[in-house]
């Protein structure tokens, strides 16, 4: 049986009303109660004899099951396979340093010794100073553009907020250097030294280059994801619920707050964390502006180093054997710090969210 | 390994029947340039031989070359005997042109040029010496107002023979520099910040008040960069020219070794340029290939010769007389 016949039959009875299908020698189409006990004795549907006409179905359908599982372990596979491949080529250094590797504050090529806390110091604390500055203001551009953006702003502002996402890193790292760099050093650098120069996070020289310029920076490139997801989420969110908590006569303050936010809280975790994913492996621009001086340092002003940084800026002109391993090894610690960072925040998740349903507080 | 033997063997069949012979080599970005030239100019002469060049990074053409990966590599340090004993490729340094290296700085106000000898650059990088007006700065520069002003050091963060240069002549001038940081292409700064590649370095110290840097002196000289002149072995402050760089090299030339491994920073003589060195071809003794080996020592006749002849025209400095010669016998050796 053709397709062309298939609908012509069906068409035929659009006017049969649902009682009589079981009575008619063709069902329905439209009827899947036909694969009921009730009805194993009737030939099957003309759609069914179709699809069977085609091929069998059931292995189509295991055929299809596989594929999508072996896509899906492909996922597990490319994760084991960088992993192996990492542990393999830092065995040397793996070998000489140990765990110490992790907590040594050395970084000479010249004696051969090596280790990565400057390196993980600056790419968290660059990361999290980013996701500091970057999440309140995306939240603000999300919530402004869903809930209380006039109609013809908010094809502009969206449009822009997507563009900023799709600026390569090299392009805000030479804006950094030419723009961000000047500023820090001129102007809102000695006003942070006067406002919060108590704190003891702006003491020392300021440059201009250093862990705050590249928090900035990276706060910049973290905005777009964080926010154009989360405004996403936030159209997700269905109006029942808005009109719900309105017509309980909420403000409309109120009504983002229980209504928008509540619902939506898990996904807007999911995007600060693509959001520090992206900080967290960030090399061209960060490296642009960060000083590159592998130095634990309080002063935010002072040059900090990241993992990523390290391994663009040496792994080139990386002479001798044990250099090489190490900074594959610098690699694995960053693999290493972002699971860890990841996990972390999902348990977090989870502790908040675990059985706590959406509730008016 | 298959893929090579096969490989290897297709290459054979071509070249022995003589169609195009294609030649791979990688490892330092600095000669790029000139060598890019050199490639392209010998394949026009020679349309048979097509050698192709991958700026890596002489870390990576070191090792590239040690694997037998590529047909030949470039390297602005020379092989350490480690590096030697490890490599299953035995491999020549040729050397093939000069690099210096010069200081930069910027002081809002001073358009005079600057002296600066080598124990000055030194503390200035081991943070001994942290403000202009250091009295040891003045000294070397008289009648200029230095003002009282931080100094901030700007070193390369990217592994570069360019750093390695530097440090190696700071090495041999400052023992307390040879005991904290030592040579390498990367070294442990103990202050200062890191910028990314000559260009980053250049711009920082271009647009940071009271900094000081070094790049290339290729790479100051077609930006116009205003740089300082720096005290060579015998007490003359000398600003950089191709000519100053060439000048230290003739002077090493006396006590030249053999594989040409040799630093030729701090040189002897009144004309020398201090922070200069070779960058050198490192080429297989025997090549896996011999109509390979063939083809490159034609190129090397070829470049020891005419190609010398260009490098002035691109800034870069060329062999002395001296060396050309001593290569010229070396190359007879290449199979």
């Amino acid at each position: 049986m053709s397709l062309t016949q298939m609908t012509t039959n069906s068409e035929s009875n659009p006017s049969e009303p649902r009682s009589t299908v079981r009575a008619l020698d063709v069902p329905l189409p439209s009827a899947p109660v036909t694969t009921g006990p009730a009805m194993a004795d009737l030939p099957p549907s003309p759609v069914r004899q179709f699809l069977s006409s085609r091929g069998s179905g059931k292995i189509a359908d295991q055929a299809f099951a596989g594929l999508m599982l072996t896509c899906a372990l492909s996922i597990f596979a490319i994760v084991i396979f960088i992993a192996t491949i990492l542990v393999l080529r830092s065995k040397l250094s793996l070998h000489a340093f140990g765990f110490k590797f992790f907590t040594s504050q050395a970084w000479d090529p010249v004696s051969g010794d090596f280790g990565a806390l400057p390196f993980i110091y600056g790419t968290l604390a660059t990361s999290f100073l980013a996701l500091l500055m970057a999440v309140p203001l995306a939240l603000g551009v999300a919530v402004f553009l869903t809930e209380l953006c006039p109609k013809m702003l908010r094809a502009p502002i969206s449009f822009l907020t997507e563009l900023l996402a799709a600026i390569p890193s090299v392009v805000y790292g030479l804006w950094a250097v030419f723009v961000l760099v000047p500023m820090m050093r001129d102007s809102l650098g000695p006003f942070l030294v006067k406002t919060l120069g108590w704190t003891g996070f702006f003491e020392g020289a300021n440059f201009g280059v250093g862990l705050l310029t590249a928090s900035i920076i990276l706060a910049i490139m973290i905005l777009p994801i964080i926010s154009s997801l989360t405004r996403d989420i936030m159209n997700a969110v269905p109006n029942s619920q808005r009109e719900a908590v309105l017509a309980l006569g909420a403000t409309r303050w109120e009504m983002i707050r229980v209504g928008v936010l509540r619902n939506s809280r898990i996904g807007i975790v999911g995007a600060v964390m693509l959001g520090l994913g992206r900080a967290l492996g960030e090399t061209m621009a960060v490296t642009m502006v960060i000083g590159n001086h592998a130095e634990i340092n309080k002063s935010l002003f002072a040059p900090g180093y990241t993992l990523a940084s390290v391994i663009a800026n040496e792994f080139s002109e990386a002479t001798g054997d044990v250099y090489l391993s190490a900074l594959i090894e610098i690699g694995l610690a960053l693999f290493l710090v972002t699971i860890v960072v990841n996990t972390i925040a999902r348990l977090l998740v989870w502790a908040v969210t675990r059985g706590a349903p959406a509730r008016v507080a | 390994m298959k893929l090579n033997v096969i490989a290897a063997g297709l290459l054979a069949l071509t070249a022995s029947a003589g169609i195009a012979q294609n030649i791979n080599g990688a490892g330092a970005t600095f000669p790029n340039p000139i060598y890019s030239r050199w490639f392209s100019e010998y394949n026009k002469l020679h349309p048979e031989v097509k050698i192709n060049y991958q700026p890596i990074g002489s870390g990576g053409g070191i090792r590239q070359v040690s694997e037998g990966t590529v047909d030949f590599g470039a390297t602005d340090g020379p092989m350490n005997d480690q590096q030697i004993a490890d490599s299953k490729i035995k491999t020549i340094h040729i050397p093939t042109v000069l690099g210096a290296v010069v200081p930069v700085f910027n002081i809002p106000g001073n358009t005079k040029d600057l002296n600066f000898s080598s124990e000055v650059i030194a503390d200035i990088y081991l943070g001994k010496i942290s403000k202009w007006n250091d009295p040891r700065i003045a000294k070397d520069n008289p009648g200029v107002q230095f003002p009282d002003k931080a100094i901030l050091p700007v070193y390369r963060s990217d592994g570069s023979g360019t750093t390695y240069i530097f440090t190696d002549f700071l090495s041999k001038v400052s023992s307390d520099f040879q005991g904290r940081i030592g040579k390498g292409t990367s070294v442990k700064w103990p202050t200062g910040i890191g910028q990314k590649g000559n260009e980053g370095v250049a711009g920082m110290v271009r647009q940071s008040p009271y900094s000081f840097g070094y790049v290339e002196l290729i790479y100051a000289r077609a930006n116009n960069m205003q740089f300082g002149a720096v005290k060579n072995k015998a007490g003359k402050f000398l600003k950089a020219t191709t000519d100053g760089v060439t000048a230290a090299a003739a002077a090493a030339a006396k006590s030249m070794p053999k594989d040409y491994r040799v630093s030729i920073t701090n040189a002897d003589g009144p004309d020398s340029y201090p922070i200069s060195s070779f960058t050198w071809l490192l080429i297989p003794v025997q090549s896996a290939d011999p109509a390979k080996g063939k083809a490159l020592q034609g190129f090397l006749e070829w470049m020891i010769t005419t190609g010398e002849g260009e490098a002035s025209s691109m800034t870069y400095a060329p062999l002395p007389k001296q060396v050309q010669e001593m290569v010229k016998l070396t190359i007879k050796t290449v199979k």
